[in-house]
C-alpha cells in the first residue's frame, strides 16, 4: 500500500492520516463493519488490515451501537479506537452511545476517564443514497455537549484534522462528506502535518459579505463567491473545519468588516447548526450588521434521493442569497 | 453426467404439499422477480438507475414460497432487498422500476428508491434502509394484530447481518413474551455485505437463536420454494391459530453483490458457481417438468412473459416524469409543507 498517493481525495487523505497515527501509535485501531478484508466501503480503510493485522483494524458485525460502545470500552482502557459508522444515518443507531456514553463519561466521572473515540461517517448527500444514506447530522452532535465535532472540505484538512483528533483528549465525531470521497484537490502535506482542531481556514478573502460554510458547500460556496467577484462582489469565505468547537473569533473578526454574514450548509433549516452560528454572529456583531445573517440549507425534509440535486444547496441558490443580503 | 452436475429438485413431499397449481404460480412469480432484477441491473448500468440497488438474484423462494402461505389479509415488512417482496405483495413492476428510476410515479414518488417499496393498502409495510431498524415495527404491528383479533399474522424478513444489532434481541424477546402472531424469518445469504456469516456471529446455526426467547426455531433449505412454503405455513398456522410467534432460518445465496457497486471479492467464483447448481428458479423448473406439470413450452412462454413485464416496467419508467419540486414538502407531516423557491433562504423582510 502506498502511504502516501498524490493528487490525494478525501478518502486517500483520511487513510494517510490513520496510517502516520498508527506507525506511531500502537494504541491506535481501526474498528468498525467491513473496514478491514474490504476495505471499507468507501475505501478508507483499504490496506490497513494487511499492514497493521487484525489486531489493530477489527472487522465487525453490522452493528453501531456495538461498534462505538466497543471502541469507548477500549478508550476507558487507554486505547485510542478509531470507529467507522460507515454513513452517518447509522450514527443514529449508535445514538445513545455517542450522547449518553461517549459525550459524558469524563464529565460523569469527575474527569477520573477520558474516552478520545474518534468516530467517523460518511455525511450527506452524493450517492444518490436517500432517505437513509444522506445525513448531515451535525447538529445533534454540536448538540450534544462533550463531543468535538469535526467536517473537513480538503484532503489537506481531512488528514491534518484526523491526526489532531487521534492526539487530542476528547470524543471527535469525524464527518467526512460523501460527496468529496472521490475529489482531489487540496493536498495534504507528506509526513506527520496536523492541522489544530478549533481553528478555521479562510478560503477566500472578501470585504463585502461573510460566507460561513463546511464540508462539501465549501465548493459550491467558491464557485458563487468566484461568480459574485465578477460582478463586484468580494465575498470572504470561511470554512471552520471544526464545527464545535467554533472558531467564532475568526467569524466575527470576518463580519465585522464585512457587516453581512451567509451560512451554507447542507443539513435542514430548522434547528441547524446555521441558527446556531447565526445566533452567535447577531451576539457579537450586532451593531456591524448591515443585514440580516441569512441562511441557504437543504430543505426541511428527509433527502429525497430523485430531488437530492434540489435539495443540496447549489451555486445558483448561493448567489440568489448573495444578492439578495447585498440589496437589502 | 457427474453427480456435481445431476440436476437437483424440490423436496418431493413438501412439493406434493404444494400442489401443482400454486408451484406453476411460484415459477412464474420467482422468474417474475429475477427477470425483473436482471432489467434493474442493466437499467442501472445505462446509468438510469443511480443511488443503491440492492439484486434479490438468487434469494426469489424464500419471498415467493412464504408468501404462498400467507393469506391476503396477512401483514409483511422487509428490509433493504425489497424487490421481489414488493413485486409480489402489491406493488406493481412499473411503480418499483419508477421508484429505481426516480420518478414520480414510483410508489414512494422516487423519494425512496431501492430501499423504500411500501403498499400500505396490501399490507405491505415497506422496505427499510437501516439494517435491522424495521424488525421492532414487526413486533407492534404483531401487537395491534393480536389486540384487534382478526387473525393477520405478521412476517417480517431480515437479513443475518440484522441478528447482530440490538433490535433483534428486543423484538424477539417481546413476540415471544406477549404472545405475538409474528413470524420472523432471517434470510441467511451467508454475507453481510462484505462479512462472512462465521466471521460475525459467534453462533452460525442461526434458528438456535429462537432457544434464547423460548420461542419456536426453525431452520429451511432457501433455495427450495416447496419448502419454504411448508415451513413458514406451520408457522403461520401457529401464529393464527395460538398466536406463537416462530424465528424461521432460510438459508440461501444471493448469486449478485450486496449492491451493484459491489466486486464480491470476499468470496470466490468457484462458490458461487457451486450454489448456482441450486438455483432456486431451476429447481422449480427441473420439478415442474420432471411432474408433467408444466410443459417447456409453457415455461418458456412466462419466461418471456415475465421478461415483457420488465421491459414494460422500463419503459414506463423511462416515459414517466421526474417529481415536481413544489411537491418536496409533502408527507413530511400531515399538512403539507408550502414549498417556494426561497422557502429554505431565509427570507429578509424590511418593515
Amino acid at each position: 500500500m502506498k502511504t502516501a498517493e498524490r493528487p490525494q481525495n478525501l478518502a486517500t487523505a483520511v487513510r494517510e492520516a490513520l496510517v502516520v497515527a498508527m506507525e506511531a501509535d500502537a494504541d491506535v485501531c481501526v474498528l468498525g463493519t467491513d473496514v478491514g478484508e474490504f476495505g471499507g466501503v468507501f475505501r478508507v480503510t483499504s490496506g490497513l488490515l494487511e499492514r497493521f493485522g487484525k489486531e489493530r483494524v477489527i472487522d465487525m458485525p453490522l452493528d453501531p451501537a456495538g461498534v462505538v460502545g466497543t471502541a469507548i470500552g477500549m478508550a476507558l482502557y487507554g486505547l485510542r479506537p478509531v470507529a467507522e459508522l460507515t454513513f452517518a444515518d447509522h450514527a443514529y443507531g449508535a445514538f445513545e452511545q455517542l450522547t449518553s456514553e461517549l459525550a459524558r463519561v469524563r464529565y460523569r466521572s469527575n474527569g477520573q476517564l477520558a474516552c478520545p473515540v474518534v468516530v467517523r461517517m460518511a455525511a450527506g448527500a452524493g450517492g444518490g443514497g436517500g432517505i437513509h444514506h444522506s445525513a448531515h447530522p451535525e447538529a445533534h452532535f454540536v448538540h450534544t455537549p462533550g463531543l468535538v465535532v469535526v467536517c473537513p472540505s480538503t484532503p489537506a484538512d481531512a488528514k491534518g484534522l484526523m491526526l489532531s483528533a487521534l492526539r487530542g483528549e476528547d470524543p471527535v465525531v469525524f464527518l467526512e462528506p460523501q460527496a468529496l470521497y472521490r475529489r482531489s484537490g487540496g493536498d495534504a502535506p507528506e509526513g506527520d502535518a496536523g492541522v489544530p482542531l478549533g481553528v478555521a481556514r479562510e478560503v477566500r478573502a472578501g470585504s463585502d459579505l461573510t460566507i460561513v460554510t463546511w464540508g462539501a458547500m465549501v465548493r459550491v460556496c467558491e464557485d458563487a463567491a468566484a461568480k459574485a467577484a465578477a460582478d463586484g462582489v468580494e465575498c470572504c469565505v470561511i470554512d471552520p473545519r471544526t464545527l464545535w468547537p467554533l472558531d467564532l473569533d475568526a467569524i466575527a473578526a470576518s463580519v465585522a468588516e464585512t457587516g453581512r454574514c451567509l451560512i451554507v450548509h447542507e443539513a435542514p433549516r430548522s434547528g441547524g447548526l446555521g441558527a446556531e452560528i447565526t445566533a452567535l454572529v447577531q451576539e457579537r456583531c450586532f451593531l456591524h450588521l448591515e443585514a440580516p445573517v441569512t441562511r441557504v440549507t437543504g430543505f426541511d425534509t428527509p433527502v429525497p434521493a430523485a430531488l437530492e440535486d434540489a435539495y443540496v444547496p447549489s451555486v445558483a441558490r448561493v448567489l440568489a442569497a448573495i444578492d439578495g443580503i447585498m440589496s437589502f | 453426467m457427474s453427480d456435481k452436475e445431476s440436476q437437483r429438485f424440490l423436496d418431493d413431499a413438501a412439493t406434493e404439499d404444494l400442489g401443482k397449481d400454486r408451484l406453476r404460480d411460484a415459477y412464474q412469480q420467482m422468474v417474475g422477480i429475477r427477470r425483473f432484477e436482471e432489467r434493474a441491473a442493466r437499467e442501472y448500468a445505462s446509468g438510469r438507475i443511480s443511488g443503491f440497488c440492492h439484486l434479490y438474484i438468487g434469494q426469489e423462494a424464500v419471498a415467493v414460497g412464504t408468501n404462498l402461505a400467507l393469506e391476503a389479509k396477512d401483514h409483511m415488512i422487509t428490509a433493504y432487498r425489497d424487490h421481489g417482496h414488493a413485486l409480489i405483495r402489491g406493488c406493481t413492476p412499473r411503480n418499483v422500476m419508477a421508484e429505481l428510476m426516480g420518478k414520480v410515479t414510483g410508489n414512494a414518488r422516487g423519494r425512496g428508491g431501492s430501499m423504500h417499496m411500501f403498499a400500505a393498502d396490501k399490507g405491505f409495510h415497506g422496505g427499510h434502509g437501516i439494517v435491522g431498524g424495521h424488525i421492532p415495527l414487526a413486533t407492534g404491528i404483531g401487537w395491534a394484530s393480536r389486540y384487534e383479533k382478526r387473525g393477520e399474522v405478521v412476517v417480517c424478513f431480515f437479513g443475518e447481518g440484522a441478528l447482530n444489532q440490538g433490535a433483534f434481541y428486543e423484538s424477539l424477546n417481546l413476540a415471544a413474551l406477549w404472545k405475538l402472531p409474528v413470524v420472523y424469518i432471517v434470510e441467511n445469504n451467508r454475507y453481510a455485505m462484505g462479512t462472512s456469516l462465521e466471521r460475525a456471529s459467534a453462533v452460525v446455526d442461526l434458528y438456535k437463536k429462537a432457544d434464547a426467547f423460548g420461542m419456536p426455531g426453525v431452520v429451511v433449505d432457501g433455495m427450495d420454494v416447496s419448502l419454504v412454503h411448508k415451513t413458514v405455513k406451520e408457522a403461520a398456522d401457529r401464529a393464527r391459530e395460538e398466536s406463537i410467534p416462530t424465528f424461521i432460518e432460510a438459508r440461501c445465496y444471493r448469486f449478485r453483490g450486496h449492491s451493484m457497486s459491489d466486486p464480491a471479492k470476499y468470496r470466490t467464483n468457484e462458490e458461487v458457481e457451486e450454489r448456482k447448481l441450486s438455483d432456486p428458479i431451476v429447481l422449480v423448473a427441473a420439478t415442474l417438468k420432471k411432474r408433467g406439470w408444466a410443459t417447456d413450452e409453457e415455461l418458456e412462454a412466462w419466461d418471456d412473459a415475465a421478461k415483457e413485464a420488465a421491459a414494460d416496467a422500463s419503459d414506463f419508467a423511462i416515459e414517466s416524469p421526474q417529481p415536481d419540486l413544489k411537491d418536496v414538502g409533502r408527507y413530511v407531516y400531515a399538512e403539507p409543507l408550502q414549498w417556494s423557491p426561497d422557502a429554505h433562504t431565509t427570507p429578509h423582510v424590511r418593515d
